[in-house]
């Protein structure tokens, strides 16, 4: 295998091969890809209470799904232990604007400034983790839908609402982006 | 609100409960599909804080390049999988159950939720657990916030505008 496997995939490669999961899952077995549904199926394992939005036979739902979730870690794991350890190969602009917030160390896929346990310790690390993982169950569950559910799977099924819930997220990632990282990150 | 079926409320991974066990042996297939977009979310980098920010300041092609191109594959694939009118490998009739707009609402305030959620952590669901296996172990904690968030809205549910 060439080189090129164990780096940086160009984005005409890695595109296509993520649109290629949707048939995948539905040639395997009529499966829907989508990855947030995974945190509802956890709760209804979990914890599911008297909630009736937890009640439901989540093995027969979702343990499809969420052995596919495994897989992603793992997948993550095998992936990241084959390639060269290189920083992302990030455009200067990009550098410049989060240089200019705060964000110095541009080696590893995030920030170490937020994204370790020591950081978690911080104010701007506590709310990257723990408020911004709280907003993403709390968002997908409410949109039914996360980036592979509606702006993959919905889109390419031209359905309406996922192309709203689409323009929501990019809304609240802009504001995020524009309004609260200046804060976060340059004064906390 | 009243309480609704399965269906009419999962869209990401969607409205399946009503579909039949899946055999053991079919698990297998999900684990290594499972494996191989892990390892795709890793070396396209789409997990990267950087990235996302990237594509939130609109400095660079890459991630738009990338949904783009996802997208236009799943529904080229789409469109061939429904006029070839292929069933599945384990013998069912394939189709997408289609979601309703309604008012739109939990679309449009639940994507926007998740859109902060999403500059913040630098991660979407899938990414968020690829990168406990890239070595960012303090995702963890992210992953267990976000059960929480999903919790908190299943309880909040009944009082919610959708």
């Amino acid at each position: 295998m060439g080189a090129w496997f164990f780096k940086e995939w160009p984005w005409y490669v890695a595109g296509p091969l993520i649109g290629l999961f949707v048939p995948a899952l539905l040639i395997a077995g009529n499966k829907v890809f989508g990855i947030s549904g995974n945190l509802s199926h956890l709760c209804a394992a979990i914890a599911p209470g008297n909630i009736a939005f937890f009640r439901y036979d989540w093995r027969r739902a979702g343990l499809w799904n969420l052995v596919f979730l495994a897989g992603v870690l793992i997948g993550g794991f095998l992936a990241s232990h084959t390639g060269g350890a290189q920083a992302i190969a990030l455009s200067a602009d990009t550098r410049v604007a989060l240089t200019k917030l705060g964000i110095h160390d541009f080696t590893g896929v995030a920030p170490h400034e937020l994204f370790t346990w020591h950081a978690l310790l911080t104010v701007r690390g506590f709310v990257s983790v723990v408020l911004g993982g709280f907003l993403v169950g709390f968002g997908t569950a409410y949109a039914a839908g996360c980036t592979s559910g509606h702006a993959i799977s919905g889109l390419a099924n031209f359905e309406l609402p996922s192309l709203v819930a689409v323009l929501g997220f990019f809304a609240g990632g802009l504001a995020a982006t524009y309004f609260i990282l200046p804060l976060l990150i340059g004064r906390l | 609100m009243t309480n609704t079926s399965v269906s009419e409320f999962q869209g990401c991974g969607a409205g399946s409960a009503d579909q039949p066990e899946v055999r053991p042996a079919f698990l297998v297939v999900y684990l290594l599909l499972g494996i191989a977009f892990g390892a795709v979310l890793t070396r396209s980098e789409v997990l990267s804080w950087f990235r996302i920010q990237e594509m939130f300041r609109f400095q660079s092609f890459r991630m738009y390049g990338i949904i783009g191109s996802a997208v236009a594959t799943a529904a080229v694939s789409l469109w061939l999988i429904k006029a070839a009118g292929l069933k599945s490998v384990s013998g069912e009739r394939i189709a997408i159950p289609r979601k309703k707009l309604g008012s739109g609402i939990q679309y449009a305030a639940g994507g926007a939720i998740f859109g902060v959620g999403w500059a913040l952590t630098g991660a979407c669901p899938g990414p968020l657990f690829a990168l406990i296996g890239n070595g960012v172990t303090v995702m963890i904690v992210a992953v267990a916030s976000a059960l929480a968030g999903t919790w908190v809205y299943g309880w909040a549910r009944p009082r919610l505008p959708h």
